[in-house]
Formats: structure tokens, sequence, C-alpha cells
């Protein structure tokens, strides 16, 4: 089981959080035109990284908040977690 | 009645408490202390059960975790439990223990025919033989194999034991309280660390208790004794006897299992049986220890042969001897502290050393004794078949594969000693890749992944000096990271035997024109010859030899077999060990219970449940509940001895004649406050927003990114900042995280607050034709005509003194309202409506009732908004605004959504206006077309419709509406029925909508 450094509550257990997939995509800006190719990469594709992967958890049985963290989806080892407001190095 | 293999005064047994049991119907005695194994050598039983594939005899092989046959069923606080570890249950009064594997009796097992057929069983016996005809499997072979396998038997009553999970936090836990165990514990503490020292055994000390070493000047146990007590006493130590570390997962978070109760005769009704601990460690000692390693030979598994250690500890901890004509058979010199042991007791025994005549320490305390020793000697097999009484012994040649001299020996007991290895079992579980030693010849850890550090005999360090100095040193230096504190302890002085060099030799030859099975892995019956045939038939990989020969896949996970599979698999193909490789460690380390997975999350506390604050009152009124996520509602109010369909057809009439009340508190309710509100709602709805009033309610769709539908529900504006969003039951939850995404990551600028409030208000609807003269009645001071408060109007009033907010929004497709009270006023508002509604004829009604309202009014709920339906498919396109985007609004585009004959939402009704139409039912053309059948689509929701008296159903059809007046049927295998039925459109009732305006 993975213990997650909530940058809010600080190290808590992975039972209070639950997945919110690939952290880096980012959705086209609202109103404006987007290309169908763009839109389906924002939709549908995902890299599948072995590796380093910065993805987003959400922390519901804590303080609610989105957040991020960089995990290695082979070992599990989490290097970084921060505020979505925040950039992982 | 005398114990004839009981010592007069060894062991750490409380003789002063007789212990009776029964073992096959027996009645037997033993001491509190004892295990069931150490209690029935001292009677004298060794054959306790039958092997698994040849239901050879089997007698015990160890006195711990490592014991591969001794597999009982156990029956002790009226429950039955199968493959319990004689070696490991305690003794506890009552207990009553059978052998397994046999039929009718251990003595007389009709299943040992297999034995003597045993050239027809080799590895990969079932894969080759049992594959054809292939039609046999099913009803011949599968149940045959089935009953002649196996071995315990599962109970199937109802566990009423109590077993409960424990979350623990330390900065250090230690796995064994052995010398290395005992001293890092003891290090850590005097550091301040808040350490878990957990030790499988009843009794603490490991190692210490059976070896004949002394700790500044005090004996081994109790030196073990002096830590243990000062531990103990230390406010910052757990100390854990009868617990199993069983399981390393990620992030050094670690798996005990705590016998808590099942040696006690008595507990108390809220003892639990077992205790899971999850521990998360800051560092992890692994002081685990080793296992001893048995030399294969001929006919090894009767009983009466044992591991070395464990003859010796049945000595000195249980005061038991294993056999009075003792055969000690090794290849190092630990074994010979056994053949001391013996001799100390007055038993004469030899030692076969497979080694050339040469001196040590040992050997030549041996040799002062007076004791028998025969080197260059083995074992090449053991006489006997339910009990060892003779065995025949050889004089090796130096290359050690042929005989000088063979002769016959008569014993009772063969003890037999490999060398030792290393428990790695956690180390390999964190993700230590381990590193072969050549100098043990054997596997240790190597590079870390966790913070784990294996100390003493777990990392290959035999000697008692050692262990307890890297066990000094690295409880010391690991905790002083954490506390930032150091004190001195100085390494107590050691006084031990030393040991001379061990034999590579691990497998006795067979004479010519002998053949005995020698058995590697005893527990899944696998010998050195079909290992021989794996190889021959081309498995190289480890991997692949352990699956095709099970070798090492038993519940003792091959602890006395993985490394000598290895030698042999490297022997046969030229390799050294390291190249072979090992087979991969998982957990659980040793079996645990079911009943101590599960924990308290049975029944009721499987899940929690969530009540609404009418609860009681539905409970009163026979209310029949159904679960709707973790909520229970009603689903029907029960009359007499009306059946689910009379009641829900009577509820649903009522409201469309009367009035009726629901309770709808489960709705998920969000509270949605900012100035960017209406921006927000405007981006999360597929409608507009931004124009809706203060006083309004308006029908809102959302969609997910890829277009398809999340959920629908109402929201209100309460005031110019103020939102208050209603979601179905089911999808409170995630639309609240949906929300909350999109407000923190993808538009932080939007300057709006969510929070849940559905445990907040209790809801009721009020819904029939009556119901406005009902609601002018529960608010006689407010104007509730159709112009003060028309359909989606709100306004705030009170209840009967409280506070109350009246939605008009209706599910049902009736005039109706919905009233929410804060929860605690709930059951008031509740009866209040009750008491008022009796003139008006108000009936409660259920879900069940509730969906065939909607159904019949053909709006869409959980069936059709399944995850695959996009708003046109279920004809809610008219909610779906050209002129703004919103969430979802590009996929809309995508050109599967928008073929000719897509999916569209369709009524049907059956030609014979009287089957009911299954839920799930396929939609074909053809009832008897050959299969696969096409599909054209399925029923999603069904119900009797109570305006029309006949059944009626929701189906997803492609080119549904345009369907509509043709014939198709109903298919349900499942129900094996099919059902002629006519698409009609799904607004079979009012379908202009003229009953929620009136």
């Amino acid at each position: 089981m993975l213990y997650i450094k909530c940058p809010y509550c600080g190290l808590r257990a992975q039972k209070e959080f639950s997945y919110g997939g690939d952290a880096t995509v980012k959705r086209p800006n609202i109103n404006e035109e987007v290309s169908s190719e763009e839109w389906d990469n924002f939709v549908y594709m995902r890299k599948s990284p072995r590796g380093k992967h910065v993805e987003l958890w959400q922390h519901i049985a804590g303080c609610r908040q989105w957040i991020k963290v960089q995990r290695d989806t082979a070992t599990h080892e989490i290097f970084q977690t921060a505020k979505v407001t925040e950039e992982i190095r | 009645m005398s114990q004839p293999f009981r010592l007069n005064k060894e062991g750490l047994i409380n003789r002063n408490k007789k212990i009776s049991f029964t073992f096959n119907g027996k009645k037997l005695f033993g001491y509190e202390g004892d295990t069931i194994a150490s209690a029935l050598i001292a009677n004298g039983i060794h054959l306790v059960g039958r092997s698994f594939k040849y239901h050879r005899p089997r007698g015990f092989f160890g006195a711990g975790v490592e014991e591969p046959n001794a597999k009982l069923q156990v029956e002790f606080n009226g429950h039955s439990e199968p493959n319990v570890n004689a070696t490991e249950m305690e003794l506890v009064e009552g207990l009553s223990a059978t052998s397994q594997n046999c039929w009718p009796s251990v003595n007389f097992d009709v299943g040992a025919i297999n034995n003597f057929l045993k050239m027809f069983f080799p590895a990969g016996f079932y894969y080759k033989t049992f594959m054809w005809p292939k039609s046999f499997w099913y009803k011949i072979y599968e149940p045959f194999i089935r009953k002649a396998a196996g071995l315990g038997v599962a109970s199937i009553e109802k566990d009423k034991e109590r077993y409960e999970h424990k979350f623990e936090y330390c900065d250090l836990l230690v796995t064994g309280s052995g010398p290395s165990g005992l001293a890092s514990a003891y290090a850590a503490a005097k550091n301040g660390a808040k350490v878990i020292l957990a030790e499988d055994k009843p009794r603490f000390g490991g190692t210490l208790l059976t070896d004949d070493v002394s700790i500044d000047n005090l004996s081994g146990k109790d030196w073990a004794e002096k830590i243990i007590t000062e531990l103990k006493s230390m406010p910052n130590v757990t100390v854990k006897n009868r617990s199993q570390v069983f399981g390393y997962y990620d992030h050094n978070m670690l798996v005990m299992f705590e016998r808590v109760s099942d040696h006690l005769e008595t507990k108390s009704k809220f003892t639990p049986r077992q205790r899971l601990w999850y521990i998360r460690a800051k560092e992890t000692i692994l002081s685990t220890g080793s296992i001893e390693r048995p030399i294969v030979f001929g006919n090894n598994d009767t009983p009466g042969i044992f591991l070395s250690a464990a003859a010796k500890e049945y000595m000195k901890v249980y005061g038991v001897l294993v056999g009075k004509k003792p055969l000690i058979f090794t290849n190092n010199d630990s074994a010979y502290e056994t053949a001391l042991e013996f001799k100390k007791n007055n038993v004469e025994p030899i030692i076969l050393d497979t080694r050339e005549e040469h001196s040590s320490e040992l050997i030549d305390e041996a040799k002062s004794k007076g004791i028998d020793i025969r080197f260059s000697h083995g074992v090449i097999v053991a006489n006997g078949y339910k009990k060892v009484k003779s065995a025949k012994i050889g004089k090796l040649n130096k290359d050690k594969n042929s005989f000088e001299k063979i002769e016959t020996v008569d014993c009772d007991c063969i003890c037999v000693s490999g060398f030792w290895t290393p428990s790695v079992h956690l180390a390999s579980q964190s993700g230590n890749k381990l590193k072969y030693e050549e100098k043990i010849d054997a596997f240790i850890p190597d590079k870390k992944k966790q913070h784990e550090t294996s100390v003493g005999a777990a990392n290959g360090s035999f000697t008692l000096e050692e262990s307890l100095k890297h066990g000094f040193e690295n409880g010391s230096n690991l905790s002083a990271k954490i506390t930032e504190t150091k004190t001195e302890i100085s390494i107590p002085n050691v006084n031990e035997k030393k040991y001379g060099a061990h034999d590579k030799f691990w497998c006795m030859p067979l004479p010519k024109n002998e053949n005995p099975k020698r058995f590697v892995d005893f527990q899944n019956d696998v010998s050195v010859s079909d290992i021989e045939i794996a190889l021959r038939e081309g498995y190289r990989s480890i991997e692949h030899v352990k699956r095709y020969t099970t070798l090492g896949m038993a519940t003792d996970q091959g602890r006395t077999s993985n490394l000598n599979g290895l030698q042999l698999v490297s022997n046969i193909e030229n390799k050294i060990v390291p190249e072979v490789g090992h087979t991969t460690f998982r957990p659980p380390f040793t079996p645990i219970t079911i009943g101590t997975i599960v924990g308290r999350e049975v029944g009721m506390e499987y899940m929690p449940t969530r009540k609404t604050p009418m609860h009681e009152w539905h409970e009163k009124n026979n209310a029949v509940f159904v679960d709707a996520g973790a909520w229970k509602r009603p689903r029907y109010y029960k009359q007499g001895n009306e059946t689910l369909f009379e009641a829900s057809k009577r509820e649903a009439k009522n409201v469309r004649e009367n009035v009726g009340i629901c309770d709808v508190t489960t709705l998920g309710k969000i509270d949605i406050k900012g100035p960017d509100a209406a921006e927000f709602l405007n981006r999360v709805y597929t409608n507009a927003w931004m124009k809706l009033p203060v006083g309004k309610a308006r029908y809102g769709l959302m969609l997910r990114e890829d277009g398809i539908v999340m959920d629908d529900g109402t929201t209100t504006r309460i005031s110019e900042n103020h939102y208050h969003m209603t979601t179905t039951t089911a999808q409170a939850a995630n639309v609240l995280s949906h929300l909350e995404y999109y407000l923190q990551i993808v538009w932080p600028e939007l300057n709006v607050n969510v929070v849940s409030t559905t445990e907040q208000w209790a809801g009721a609807a009020i819904a029939g034709p009556k119901s406005r003269d009902m609601l002018s009645k529960l608010y006689p001071d407010l104007d509730v005509s159709n112009d003060a408060l028309p359909f989606m109007g709100y306004k705030e009033a009170e209840f009967f003194g409280v506070p109350s907010r009246i939605f008009r929004i209706s599910f049902s497709g009736e005039l109706a309202y919905e009233i929410n009270v804060k929860s605690d006023h709930g059951l008031f508002m509740w009866e209040k409506m009750m008491e008022v509604g009796k003139e008006f004829g108000n009936q409660p009604y259920g879900t069940e009732a509730l969906s065939t309202l909607r159904i019949e009014m053909g709006h869409v709920a959980g069936p059709e908004l399944d995850g695959r339906t996009i708003p046109s498919d279920v004809s809610l396109n008219g909610l779906v605004s050209k002129k703004k985007d919103f969430i979802g609004k590009n996929s809309l585009g995508r050109e599967a959504f928008n073929v000719e004959r897509r999916q569209k939402i369709v009524g049907l009704i059956p030609i014979d206006r009287k089957s009911s139409i299954p839920e799930g039912s396929h939609i074909v053309q053809d009832q008897n077309a050959k299969l696969p059948n096409p599909k054209l689509g399925h029923v999603s929701s069904s119900c009797w419709s109570v305006e029309n008296n006949n059944p009626f159903s929701l189906a997803i059809m492609k080119d549904g509406k345009n369907m509509i007046g043709k014939k198709f049927f109903a298919v349900s295998p499942l129900k094996n029925k099919s059902i002629e039925v006519e698409v009609i459109s799904s607004h079979y009732v009012d379908p202009e909508g003229k009953r929620v305006r009136s």
C-alpha cells in the first residue's frame, strides 16, 4: 500500500486517495476552437511509461484536494508530491 | 498414562498443567507449552498424515514454520480448520486433531495404492494423461482428481470468531527475536526509537533457547529473558509473540498475523481470535534467522526422519525425544550439537558425517564423549513403512558418487542436517535482488529497494558473535538516524562453539539396481526423478521446472526444498546455482486464515450503512429496503400479504390518482457558491445557465469529456451567487470529485466553492394530482398557486415552525414538489406529511413505484445513462446548447456519434399486453435466427404501466425512432424468455408533459 505525502495534510495511506490519471495532460481552453486531432489527444491519448510518471491523485477522504504525484510506475517509488498549482521538477 | 518419549526434566513446558486432547479419536495428554507435534511425539506417535500425491505415510519433519508434512484438521472452540501446522499450533484443552488426505484412516489408506503405481505418476502426469478425450475433463477427470487430491476440508459453517485489523506506525520493526533481533531492538529502544519486536513463536529468543552458548556469563535463554523483560518495561517498545510478519509491501508497509487467543482455553467475548497488523515502519530489521536444509536420500520421507535442529528443539524446549536410537546424518558441525544433546539425555546416537575425517571443536567434544562418528558416511535409504526401523548406510568413496561399503544399521529416527538456508523471504518481497553466497551455498539479500536491513542468520552470519554485533550496530545506527540520539552500548562477551566448514553435499547417490524415491519437496511429493524428467523434457528455466514439477509450490513455499532443488538442477545442467537463479518469493510467508484478512468487515460491517432521518418510520411501517450504494431506501411498503409487484402497483397508482410521498434524501446535493458560479455551471452543464433567475430551478445534463452522459439533475438558484445542485444517488460522489477537478485544476481562475450537503438535508417528494392541495395544507400561509409557484419554481418557507425549501420539480411526471428540511427535522417533516396527507389519500411510495412512474413517463435514469449513451441517444439533445462551450462538447461531433441509424431510446410493449419484458433482453428481428443473432438493441428498464395496465419497457435501439410501429422479439436467454414486442414512443404517458405544469 502506497504512502502518499499530501502537500496539505502530510503522509497518508493510499486508502485515503483516489487516482486521477496523467497530470501532464492539459485541457484545451474553453470557448476556443480546437482541431479534432488536438481534442482526441486530450480525451484519449495517454502515454503509459514504465518509470517516472507525474499523475493526479485526489485526497478524497481527507482535504479533498487534487494533488500531483511523481511516481515510478514499475517500483511505486514516489519521488515528489506537489499542489496542482506547483510544478514538479 | 505415561508418555514414553518425554524426558524427566528438560524443556520449557509447564509440567504442572496437563492438557488433554484427541488425535484421530484417541484421547491423549500433553503439557501447557506443548505444540500438537511435541505432545504427539511424547506419546510416541509419528504417523500423522498421508502425502499429497502418493499417499505415503508421513510424520513430523520440523519443529516450526518449516514443517512440510504435519498438517492436520483441527477442531477447537467449536470450529474446524484444515491444514493446521501441528508444529506451530499450541495445545489447548479440548482440542481435537485428525489426519488429512487419507481414507478410511491414516493407518490404512486406500490412496496409498498410488505409491505402488508411482512409476505411472511422474512429473507432468496430469498434464499428459487427462488431456484426452477433452469431453472427459469436466465430468470424469476433474471431479475424480479433486476428490483424490487436496488436503483438509474447509468448514462450510459461518465463522463465529472475531478477527481484527490494526494499523500501527513505528520507527523500527524487528522481525524475529533471535540474538540479532533482540540486539537490534534493544539498541534501537535505547536510542528512544518507537520499536515493534515481532516473534512468530510463543517464546522469545529463537536459537538462544536451543543453542549451547553463553552471553555475559548468562545462558542464551536467560540473556534473552533479561533483554525481553527490559524491552517490555520500556514505553517506546511493543513486544509481540505469536506474531508472524508475513508480507513486505510497498513503502515499508509490513503485514503481521497475530494469533491472539488460539492458545487460550477461555477468553472474553470481545477478544479476537487473530489480528492482522498493518505496520508502516520507517526502518525494518529482518532478523528472520535460517532454516535447516535436509540432505536428500532414499525414502527420506519416512516417519521418524527429522531435521536435526528440530530434534534438538524437541529435547530442549519440549523435553521430548524424537527417538531412542538416533542416526545423525550431516554434512556440517551443527548436527553434532543434536548428538551431544541426545548423549546428555542418555541416548546413544551414531553420527554419519559426509566429510572425511577431520577435527573441530564440536567433533572433538563428541569424540571425547564417546559418540560413534563415522566419517565419509551417509544414509542411502531408510527402511520401514510407517516408521523408520533401520537404515542402509554407505561409506562414500573419494569422489562421493559410489560406495566403498554398504551396511544396514538399526535406528528409530534419523536426524538430518544439510547446512542452513537464510530466510530471505521478506527481503526478497521488499524488492531486494538476492545474491548467491558461495561460502554458505545459499542466497542472501543484496541491494535494497526499501528501508530494510537483514541481520544475523537471515543475512548469512551463522555465529552468535557476528549476529549480536550486526544486531547492535544496525539497530543503533538505523534508529539514531530517526531519533537523532545515540546511546552507547557495549557488545556483550560471547562464549560459543566454533564450527568447521560444511561439505557441499546435498543428495545421496544410489547404488546400482536400487531405486527408492528420494524426495526433494515433501509437501508436493516431488522427487529427484521428477526434476530429472522435467529437465529431460526440455524445461530449463527454474520457474518452469517449478511449475511442471510443482517443486516448492505447496503451502510451505519450499522452505526445506528450494535450495536442494536448485542444487539438483545446477548439477544436472552443469551450471552454477546463481546461473540457475531462484524462484520468486511471495507473501504470505506462512498461511494465514481468511478470517484475519477479512477482519471485522463482514455482514453489516462489510460497508457503511447510510440511513435517512426517516429510516425509523419506514421500518415501523413495513418498508422493504433496497440497497442504493451504501444507502438503504424503501423499495415498497408492504401491506398484508402483498407481493413487491402488487405493492408497487398500488403505490404508483395512488400517485397517479391521488398523492404520494417518497423519501428522496439520498439524492446527491451539492452547495455551489461564488461570483463565478453561473459561469461554472454553464461550463459543466450542456444547457444554458447564465440567465437562470434567482428562485428558479433548471434541469441540467452533464457530460464527460468524451461526450457520454455523466449525470443529470436539477440545480436551483437560491440567491445571486448561491446554487443548490442535485445529482443522482449513485453519482453523488463522482460528480463532486468531477466539479472539484475542474475548479482546482482546469479553471482555478473561477471563484467558486463546492461542498457536499447530501447529509445536511432531508428530502421528501410530494407527487400526484392532489399534491398542491396537500401542499397548501402544509403551508397554510403560503401562496402555492400555479402562478405563485410554477413548474421549476422555488420558495423558502417555514414548515410548521422549521425552515424549509420547496422545489417544484418532478421525477414522476406528475404535479410534484420536493421539500427539504435540515436532517434533524426530517422525521418530523415526514410524520407531519403523513398526518396532513390523510384526507387526500396520501400514501408513501418506494423506489419500485418511483421507477414505474418515471419509466412510463419516459424519464431516463441510471439504466439508460449507462456510460454508453450520448444526449441524443436518450432524446435529450434539446438540452444541448449550440451557442456555448461546455465539458464534452467537442466530442459530440465525433463521426460515430452522428452516423445514421445511431441508437435511440424507444418504448416497447408486448403484443399480448401481458408478458413482462425482462430487463437486459436483447432485441432481435427473428427469434429463431442462427447464432450469433444480430442484436438491434437492449431493454434498459421495465415496469408495469399503471396508467395503461400492461407491461411497458424502455429500450436503447438501433435507429430507434424509425422503428416505431414495427414488431420485434425481446429475447432473454438468461430467463429463457422470448417476447414479441411492438416499438412505440418512449413517452408512454402524458407525452406533452401537461401534468407537471398543471
